[in-house]
C-alpha cells in the first residue's frame, strides 16, 4: 500500500487578495457601503449631490464678465446659449471689484492700503512662525504705526510722536527704578506716558511735520469702505483684544475684591448685550458721554467697541485656560519666589494661553466676521456696499455673485485662521501621547 | 485692618506699598477711586451734555402715542397704542424669533453632528461642508441672502393662478412659499375645543405618570415594559378619539387663492423666515460641532464596558453615552442659544420688528431719547442673559460628578 501521507515541505506562495478587498471596491465596501443604512444614505446623498452639480454646473458655465447692466448680462446670455438660459453674471464683480476692496478710497491712492495689506503679512509672519528670525517682531511693532500712517495718511511724526512716549516710559522707568524700586517706576513711567500722550506728543507732531517732509495726502475715514475696513477693524480689534482679555481674566481670577468686582462686572455686561447695541451706543450716545464739543472719528468709536467686546469674551475663554491648570504650577511659582506678575509671565500664562488656544482664535474668528455689522450703522463695508449694489438699477436683481463673493472672501478669511490654529495646536503639544 | 499688625512694630507708611499684607489694600483702594472718578466723569459729562441739548432724563414718553405701524404683532397694536406697547411687542417678537431659531438650530444640529460622525464617508463629508461653510460665513451674510431669495426668487401670489401656472403649492395644495412670505393652514377653534386640548393635556400628564410607573416597576422587577409604543398611544390617540367623538371642534383652514392673494389660514411674514432660517443654519453650524465633540468626549472604554456587561447597542447609547455626552453637551449649547438671541438683534436688517426696532430703532428716532431707549433695550438682553446663564449654573450644579 503506497504511503499516502503528506507533509508540505515548503509554503505556498500568498494568493492574491480577493477583487473585493482591496484598493477602490475595498474602500467603498468599507466606506460606502458597509451596511444597507449605510448605503441607502450613500445613494440618497450621492444623488442630492449630483442633482447639486447639475443645476449649478451650467450658471458657472455660462457666465458674463463682460457687461454693464444685469439686464445686458441676460441678453447676452439668451443670445449665447438660448432661450431660457441662466447664468452668473460676474460682470458686477469686474465693474465693482476695486470698491469691494477698497471702499471708496481715492483711485490714485490704492497702492497705499495695498501696501499697508502686504506690510501687515510680513509684520505678522513672526509672530505666527516662530522659525522666522526674532528680530523681525521689532518690524511687527512698528508696523501698527506705519499702517496708520499708510492708510489715513498725514504726517509720519504723529505715529512717530505717539511711539515715542514708550521711548519716554522706558527712560523714565530706568531713571526711577534703581532708587524707589519697581512698583514706584512703574507709576512713574505710566504717568510719563499718560503725560507725554496727552499734552507733548501733540505739539511735538505739530512741529516737526510743520516743514512737510514724508507726509502723505491725508484720508478721511468715511472713505474707508470694503474688505479694506473689515481688515482694519477686525485686525486691530484683535490686535487689542487678546492683552486687555488677558489683564481682565488676571482681574478675573484677582484675590482683590473690588478689582474683582469691577472685572465681573464688565465682563458680564457686555457678554450680556448683543454687539450691535455697542455699535448703536457708538454711534448715537458716545458723544453724551465725553467732554461737550468733543467729535472723533466713526471707525475709531467702532473699533472701540469691538475691541471691548471682543475682550469680555476674550477674558472669558482665558480664564478657562487659567482655570485648567493645577494649582501646583501656581504654588511652584510662588515656591521659587518670583512675584506675582514674574510667576504670570514665565509660568502660568505660557501654559493658560496655550490651552485656550482653541478658544482664542474662535474668538478673533467671530470678531472678524462681527466686523460686518457696522453695515447696521450705515458703514460701507462688503454687506453695506452689497446692499447699495443691489439697489443700482443697472443691478438691480442680482443676489448669488454678490454675495458668494464675500462668502468666499470671509470663509477664505476664517477658515485660514482655524487652519492655522490647528497646526498651532499641533506644534505645541508637549504632552507624550 | 488695625488685627493683622504685628505687635512692637510701629506702621509706617512705606508699608502701604512694600508689605506684601497692605499692599493689596492700596491697588484696591486706588482702584476704586480710579473707577469712581471715571464714574463721576461720565456722569457729569453726560448731565452736561444733556443740558446743553435741552434734554431731561425721564421714562416718560413709555406712555405716549406711538405712531408707527409694525406688522407682526403678537398682542393687539395699534398705531395708537403707546410707546411702552410697542417696546412690548418688540420684546415678544424677539422671543419668538428666539424660541424658534432655538428649537430648529438645535433639530439642524443635533442631525448634522451625528451626520458628521457617520462612517459614511459621503455623508461625513457633506455635514463637514455644511459646519464649515456656514461657521465661516457671518450670519448677516446669511441673513441677508436668505432674505434676498425669499423677495426676488420666490414667486408672487399671482404666479399660482390660471392654467399654466408657474408655482405650485406644496403638500397637496395646503402651504404655499410666496414673496410675500408663508402661506399654510390654521386650526380653527370649533365649538368643545376645550374639551380637546384638555384631553391632549391630560394623556400627557397620563405619559408622564405611566413613564414614572414603568421605571419603578422595572427597579423593583426588572421586568422592561414597552414604553415608547405605550406612549405614541397615550399622544396620540385619546386625543385624536375625543375629536372624532365630538365631531371635530378643530379643524385646519386652508389657504386659498383669491383676487390679490391668498386668503385665510396662516400666515408668516417672510422677514420672520428668513430671520429664523438664517439663525437656525447658522447656529445649528455650531451646536453641530459641539454635539459632535461631547460624542467623542465618551471615552471607548466606556463604550467597551457597556458592550462587556451585555447591553445591546441602542441600550449602550441611551443609557451610557447619551447621559455622559449631554453634561458636555448641554453648557456649550445653552450658550449658542444665548448668542442664538443675542444675534436675533440682527432683526432689523431684514426689517423684521423685534425690540432693537421698535424701542432701539423707531422709538429712538422719534422721541429723540436715546439714552433711555439703550439703556432699556440693554437691560433687556442682559436680563435675558442673565437668565439663561443661572439656567445653564443650575443645569451644571445638577449634572456636576458628585465626588465623594
Amino acid at each position: 500500500m503506497a504511503d499516502l501521507t503528506f507533509v508540505r515541505t515548503q509554503m505556498l506562495p500568498p494568493q492574491e487578495a480577493p477583487g473585493a478587498a482591496v484598493g477602490a471596491v475595498r474602500w467603498m465596501r468599507e466606506n460606502l457601503f458597509d451596511s444597507w443604512l449605510n448605503s441607502v444614505l450613500t445613494l440618497v446623498s450621492g444623488f442630492a449631490v449630483v442633482w447639486i452639480v447639475v443645476h449649478i454646473y451650467p450658471w458657472f458655465a455660462q457666465s458674463v464678465w463682460n457687461a454693464s447692466s444685469l439686464q445686458e448680462c441676460r441678453a447676452i446670455i439668451q443670445e449665447r446659449f438660448g432661450e431660457g438660459a441662466h447664468g452668473a453674471c460676474f460682470a458686477v464683480l469686474r465693474e465693482r471689484w476695486q470698491q469691494y476692496l477698497f471702499g471708496f478710497y481715492p483711485a490714485d491712492l490704492y497702492w497705499r492700503p495695498t501696501l499697508a495689506f502686504f506690510l501687515m503679512l510680513a509684520a505678522l509672519a513672526p509672530v505666527l512662525f516662530s522659525g522666522l528670525p526674532r528680530r523681525m517682531l521689532w518690524f511687527s511693532a512698528a508696523y501698527p504705526g506705519l499702517a496708520y500712517w499708510l492708510l489715513w495718511g498725514g504726517s509720519i511724526f504723529t505715529p512717530i510722536a505717539i511711539y515715542a512716549g514708550f521711548v519716554v516710559a522706558v527712560l523714565a522707568h530706568r531713571a526711577v527704578a534703581g532708587r524707589w524700586g519697581g512698583l514706584a517706576a512703574m507709576i512713574v513711567a505710566v504717568a510719563a506716558l499718560l503725560i507725554w500722550w496727552f499734552y507733548l506728543a501733540g505739539p511735538v507732531a505739530r512741529t516737526l511735520a510743520a516743514p512737510g517732509f514724508f507726509s502723505l495726502r491725508p484720508v478721511q475715514s468715511n472713505q474707508f469702505g470694503g474688505f479694506t475696513l473689515s481688515l482694519v477693524i477686525g485686525v486691530t480689534g484683535i490686535a487689542f483684544s487678546l492683552p486687555l482679555g488677558i489683564l481682565l481674566a488676571l482681574g478675573r481670577r484677582s484675590d482683590m475684591f473690588f478689582v474683582k468686582t469691577i472685572c465681573v462686572g464688565f465682563i458680564e455686561f457686555i457678554r450680556g448685550v448683543p454687539l450691535i447695541t455697542l455699535l448703536l451706543v457708538a454711534s448715537f450716545l458716545l458723544n453724551i458721554f465725553l467732554p461737550p464739543g468733543t467729535n472723533f472719528d466713526i471707525i475709531l468709536r467702532v473699533i472701540i467697541m469691538v475691541t471691548l467686546f471682543a475682550s469680555a469674551y476674550m477674558a472669558e475663554t482665558i480664564r478657562g485656560g487659567l482655570a485648567a491648570l493645577p494649582r501646583g504650577q501656581y504654588e511652584a511659582a510662588d515656591a521659587l519666589g518670583l512675584d506675582y506678575w514674574k510667576s504670570m509671565r514665565l509660568i502660568i500664562m505660557p501654559q493658560a494661553l496655550k490651552i485656550s488656544i482653541p478658544g482664542i482664535v474662535n474668538n478673533f474668528i467671530g470678531l472678524f466676521k462681527d466686523t460686518t455689522l457696522v453695515a447696521i450703522i450705515a458703514l460701507l463695508d462688503p454687506l453695506g456696499l452689497t446692499t447699495a449694489i443691489r439697489a443700482d438699477s443697472n443691478w438691480n436683481g442680482i443676489i448669488w455673485e454678490l454675495y458668494g463673493f464675500v462668502a468666499l472672501i470671509f470663509f477664505l478669511f476664517c477658515y485660514s485662521m482655524s487652519q492655522y490654529s490647528q497646526y498651532l495646536e499641533r506644534k505645541l503639544a508637549t504632552d507624550h501621547r | 485692618m488695625t488685627s493683622v499688625e504685628m505687635p512692637g512694630e510701629p506702621f509706617r507708611l512705606s508699608q502701604l506699598i512694600y508689605d506684601t499684607r497692605y499692599r493689596s489694600l492700596t491697588i484696591q483702594a486706588v482702584a476704586v477711586i480710579l473707577f469712581m472718578l471715571a464714574a463721576a466723569w461720565l456722569v457729569n459729562n453726560t448731565i452736561q451734555n444733556l443740558a446743553a441739548l435741552g434734554k431731561d432724563f425721564n421714562f416718560g414718553f413709555l406712555g405716549s402715542r406711538a405712531g408707527y405701524d409694525i406688522n407682526q404683532a403678537l398682542i393687539p397694536y395699534t398705531n395708537d397704542s403707546t410707546h411702552g406697547r410697542a417696546a412690548l411687542v418688540g420684546i415678544l417678537n424677539t422671543l419668538l424669533v428666539a424660541l424658534l431659531g432655538c428649537i430648529f438650530a438645535t433639530i439642524i444640529g443635533v442631525f448634522f453632528g451625528i451626520l458628521r460622525l457617520s462612517k459614511n464617508w459621503l455623508v461625513a463629508r457633506i455635514a463637514a461642508v455644511y459646519v464649515e461653510g456656514f461657521r465661516n460665513v457671518p450670519v448677516l451674510l446669511w441673513i441677508f441672502a436668505i432674505m434676498a431669495i425669499m423677495t426676488e426668487i420666490a414667486p408672487a401670489p399671482s404666479a399660482f393662478r390660471g392654467e399654466n401656472a408657474t408655482a405650485s403649492m406644496l403638500f397637496g395644495d395646503s402651504v404655499a412659499i410666496t414673496n410675500r412670505g408663508l402661506y399654510m393652514p390654521w386650526p380653527v377653534w370649533g365649538p368643545g375645543w376645550q374639551i380637546v386640548v384638555g384631553t391632549f393635556l391630560a394623556s400627557l400628564a397620563a405619559i408622564v405618570l405611566f413613564g414614572r410607573y414603568a421605571r419603578r416597576r422595572q427597579e423593583e422587577t426588572g421586568e422592561i415594559l414597552p414604553t415608547f409604543w405605550i406612549k405614541l398611544g397615550l399622544f396620540l390617540l385619546p386625543t385624536l378619539l375625543v375629536d372624532f367623538a365630538l365631531g371635530g371642534p378643530i379643524t385646519l383652514e386652508f389657504p386659498t387663492l383669491e383676487r390679490f392673494n391668498f386668503v385665510g389660514g396662516g400666515f408668516v411674514d417672510k422677514a420672520l423666515i428668513a430671520l429664523t432660517l438664517a439663525l437656525s443654519l447658522y447656529t445649528g453650524a455650531f451646536i453641530a460641532e459641539n454635539v459632535r465633540a461631547g460624542i467623542l468626549a465618551i471615552s471607548r472604554g466606556q463604550t467597551e464596558a457597556a458592550a462587556a456587561l451585555g447591553l445591546r447597542p441602542n441600550r449602550i447609547m441611551s443609557l451610557v453615552v447619551l447621559p455622559q455626552a449631554l453634561r458636555v453637551i448641554i453648557p456649550p449649547l445653552i450658550s449658542q442659544y444665548l448668542n442664538l438671541t443675542k444675534n436675533s438683534s440682527l432683526a432689523i436688517a431684514v426689517g423684521y420688528m423685534d425690540v432693537r426696532a421698535t424701542l432701539g430703532g423707531i422709538t429712538m428716532n422719534q422721541t429723540g431719547r436715546e439714552l433711555e431707549c439703550m439703556l432699556l433695550l440693554m437691560g433687556f438682553y442682559l436680563v435675558i442673559s442673565l437668565l439663561i446663564s443661572s439656567v445653564m449654573n443650575w443645569y451644571n450644579a445638577s449634572v456636576a460628578l458628585k465626588e465623594r
